[in-house]
């Protein structure tokens, strides 16, 4: 048992300080759990922590339907955390990603809507491919910005949001309102959802997987991966060796924004069967910590994904058996990120020796409110 | 109190890193009064771990330090200020849109009044300082509009500000042209006189036996000898240093230039502050022949090269391979016809430092067969990326420690060594090359230099440019002097004097 790290080699030498993290977070949020259950009813009770996080766990995978649930939330996590980690693969940090996954389901719940009585076949294929074709549109803006201008992603991004979320509200409400309603929503997209392949489990879970392994083999496996991180990594050797990094750029933020889009689009195909302003606004902002806690890299986004939906999936049940409320999940995913990016306190506490190399990919967040030079911009 | 005392004694300093490197292996050093003493070795030798250790920024596992003749102990680099000792490391640490004064001020403020900033007096003292070191400076000069030459300078002085009696220099020389090397030479001389003990750390020979009292030898962590200049020459010293004889002379045949192959005509460019720097340059290249570019640093020697491979867009003229103008081609359409290129910095255009060493061996080639093939060149092939690796690898002896590890674990020559197994490709019509062996130790100087030479004996028009006239002059077979964007002289090989050159170099005017 003694060298299982040795065993694990070079992955555990990328994974360890995300596990850590995550076994750092959960103590800490135990301590608040302890404490704060002095100033509730029940009184003080330094094992509730114990209780809580079982219930969080029979919750999110105690059962088939648990499973699902979990399975259901971390879905579109895997298609934003890869729309994130993409991006930071290019040296790109896409906080866009809520913007784009806002006209992604736009765009699906317009588009099933309107073929609500075609076929499935027919409408659910389209309707997917409106909402990636929405969010790459709404990716593309930021990058070709960035490849012309020079203009930050950073702040692009968290402008398109705003005029997402707006411009999207005002479409609900004046161009494609559903009559019949109480509130603003678009009509009801009936055949295009997705079908169900078990329980409550619907066919998203699926191409969400599909994309990790496609995006998995774009990276390693390609000449455009390879120019996608050679970008990432040093832009002037990129140039050097014959790449453009502006095209690269530009077409890096269009992809993300494709990701992003989809996981917009599974998620109305899948759960809500309708698009209104306000719907799940998380998604775009926990993709990010999906990507910085997988490091980009897509096989640990699919295991952030699942452990981000099964703290969705779970937190319920902990809340109604264990009276700890669902807020605890959102310090816990906080302190997974503030570790994750002062990593030098999980180094300390558990002893981890720095890298040799710098993980760029932290770098590139950090980074950029420093004003770092955009580096895909032509000289 | 005798002039010979030791101030500064190492003794048995010991340090394994945690990767198992012993670098430091029982070292001893000690530093007399009013020396100039020279640390000489490869890199990776050990020489900069040792004096991290004497600075505080390693702990050492075995050994101890001595001033004036007293243990002390070295935390960190505010303990080492705080006994005398001040470091000049090679890439300076100074903040570049400060000033001059508040860079030799900085954490050494003096304040009136407890709180107010006394920028008047700090000036003063840096003035006389620089007086009594023999030079001159503004101390209203932001740093970043300093010549390189001029920020060591600064260095100086804030190592001095701070009151060091010993001062340790990391590879002063690696930046500077012959002129600014001749006059820190004079400021290194100058401080001695006023008292202060000099650690010069250097790879380069000739240097050392021109300033050093002493010099110590260091090659695979441990002290192979210590000589004083009168006693040793270069030959002695390249031995000592590399572990085997070395030929410090080229050894090259006479060249059999044919056909012109690359043709550069009238060409204007400007750079990136948009300056024209380059003011119609006119050369040819042939096969078959090295022809080297001389001329002091900034007087568009890096534009030129970056035009003729692509990297840059000219403003005016034409370029021409075999005949063909390719002025207004790609970098991956030249890189097609033949151009190749080793970049003056190999960290940040020739290599991806966190990349396997698969990957950057074929950087360049990345979308070629049989690297990519498959969906129409979208895959890439990664048996035959690492074939390729593991042949370049073993013809070039890249040292690394598998070929997964990451370029940036690995030394500098052996990263340039990569980026030169790369380009040296077969079927190459022209070289450029860009400073290649800036910072290499003899050892990889002397490879590098033959594999140059082998591919001008193939056949392939070589284009030299260094900031080594050295370099220049012993491997090409003409020179060039590059001055303010022209051609201002030509000289064949046996023609060229060193001095005839170097005038030109800083003048732009041949009469002496």
């Amino acid at each position: 048992m003694k060298d299982w790290r040795a065993r694990l080699g070079p992955t555990w030498a990328v994974a360890q300080v995300p596990v850590y993290s995550i076994v750092l977070a959960f103590a800490i949020a135990a301590v608040v759990i302890i404490v704060s259950s002095a100033f509730t009813r029940t009184g003080f009770d330094p094992l509730l922590p114990f209780a809580a996080y079982a219930r969080l766990l029979a919750g999110s995978f105690g059962s088939g339907n648990a499973i699902a649930n979990t399975l259901v939330a971390a879905a579109p996590l895997m298609f934003g955390g890869l729309a994130v980690g993409l991006g930071l693969k290019a040296g790109l940090f896409n906080i866009g990603v809520a913007g784009q996954f806002l006209v992604g389901a736009f765009a699906a719940a317009a588009t099933g809507a309107s073929l609500a009585t075609a076929p499935t076949i027919v409408a659910m294929p389209l309707a997917m491919l409106a909402g990636a074709a929405g969010g790459a549109v709404y990716g593309f803006i930021p990058g070709y910005l960035k490849a012309r201008t020079g203009a930050h992603e950073v702040v692009t991004t968290i402008m398109l949001n705003s005029a997402a979320g707006l411009l999207l509200t005002w479409a609900v409400n004046d161009l494609v309102r559903a009559p019949g309603f109480s509130f603003p929503r678009t009509a009801d997209i009936g055949q295009s959802a997705l079908p169900f392949v078990g329980r409550n489990l619907h066919l998203g879970i699926v191409f969400a997987v599909a994309a990790i392994f496609l995006t998995r083999w774009l990276l390693d496996r390609t000449t455009l991966g390879f120019e996608i991180r050679t970008v990432g990594a040093n832009p002037s050797a990129a140039r050097y060796a014959g790449m453009r990094p502006v095209f690269i750029t530009a077409l890096t933020m269009t992809i993300s924004g494709l990701l992003a889009g989809l996981a917009g689009a599974i998620q109305i195909l899948g759960v809500t069967g309708f698009y209104a302003p306000g719907i799940t606004a998380t998604v775009g902002f926990d993709s990010i910590a999906v990507a910085l806690l997988g490091r980009s890299d897509p096989i640990g986004i699919l295991f952030a994904a699942i452990l981000f939906g099964a703290f969705r999936a779970g937190a319920p049940l902990m809340q109604i058996e264990t009276s700890v409320p669902i807020e605890v999940i959102d310090i816990i995913q906080a302190l997974v990120i503030l570790f994750l990016a002062a990593d030098l306190i999980v180094r300390r506490v558990f002893r981890v020796r720095a890298p040799k190399v710098e993980i760029t990919e932290m770098a590139t967040v950090t980074g950029s409110w420093g004003g770092t030079p955009p580096t895909g911009a032509a000289r | 109190m005798t002039e010979n005392l030791p101030v500064l004694e190492m003794r048995g300093i010991t340090k394994r890193f945690a990767t198992g490197t012993l670098a430091n292996d029982a070292i001893d050093l000690d530093l007399r009064a009013r020396e100039i003493h020279a640390l000489l070795g490869e890199n990776g030798a050990g020489k900069s771990t040792l004096m991290n250790i004497l600075y505080g920024l390693l702990t050492p596992d075995a050994g101890e330090i001595l001033i004036d003749g007293k243990p002390v102990a070295i935390r960190d680099p505010a303990d080492a200020i705080a006994r005398g000792i001040g470091m000049v490391h090679q890439h300076f640490m100074l903040v570049p849109v400060l000033t001059v004064a508040e860079n030799v001020v900085l954490g050494q403020e003096i304040t009136r009044g407890g709180q107010l900033l006394d920028m008047r007096a700090a000036e003063r003292r840096i003035r006389e300082l620089a007086d009594r070191l023999g030079f001159s400076i503004d101390p209203h000069a932001r740093v970043d509009q300093l010549s390189l030459g001029q920020q060591q300078r600064v260095e100086i002085l804030k190592a001095i500000y701070r009151g060091a009696r010993i001062l340790v220099l990391d590879e002063p020389t690696a930046v500077l042209t012959p002129q600014e090397t001749r006059e820190i030479f004079g400021v290194l001389r100058r401080l001695r006189e006023e008292g202060t003990s000099i650690i010069f750390i250097s790879h380069k020979l000739d240097e050392v036996l021109e300033i050093a009292d002493r010099i110590t030898v260091i090659r695979r962590g441990k002290v192979v000898g210590t000589r004083t200049p009168a006693e040793t020459n270069e030959n002695e010293l390249a031995e000592l240093m590399v572990g085997r004889a070395v030929s410090l002379r080229v050894d090259r045949g006479k060249s059999h230039p044919v056909d012109v192959v690359l043709e550069v005509v009238g060409l204007r460019a400007t750079d990136d502050r948009r300056h024209d720097v380059l003011q119609g340059v006119d050369l040819t290249v042939r096969a078959g022949e090295i022809v080297g570019v001389a001329g002091v640093g900034g007087n568009g020697q890096d534009e030129l090269v970056e035009c003729i491979v692509g990297l840059r867009k000219p403003t005016g003229g034409t370029l021409k391979l075999e005949g063909r103008d390719i002025t207004r081609l790609s970098i991956d359409a030249r890189r097609d016809l033949g151009i190749a290129y080793v970049p003056a910095d190999r960290q940040r255009f020739g290599l991806v430092l966190p990349f396997s060493l698969p990957d950057n061996f074929v950087l360049t080639r990345y979308a070629e067969r049989p690297y990519a093939g498959g969906l129409g060149g979208f895959v890439r092939q990664h048996s035959a990326i690492r074939g390729e690796a593991t042949r370049l690898a073993t013809e070039f002896d890249v040292r690394a420690s598998s070929l997964d590890a990451a370029a940036a674990t690995l030394s500098g020559g052996n990263q340039q060594k990569v980026v030169v197994a790369r380009e040296f490709r077969h079927d190459l019509k022209t070289l450029i090359l860009d400073q290649p062996t800036r910072g290499l130790d003899v050892g990889s100087v002397e490879f590098i230099h033959k594999q140059v030479i082998e591919r001008r004996d193939a056949g392939v028009a070589v284009l030299l440019v260094s900031a080594e006239l050295d370099e220049v002059l012993d491997l090409s077979d003409r020179i060039l002097v590059m001055y303010r964007g022209r051609v201002v002289g030509s000289f064949a090989a046996a023609e060229a004097q060193r001095e005839k050159v170097g005038l030109l170099m800083a003048t732009g005017e041949a009469r002496s």
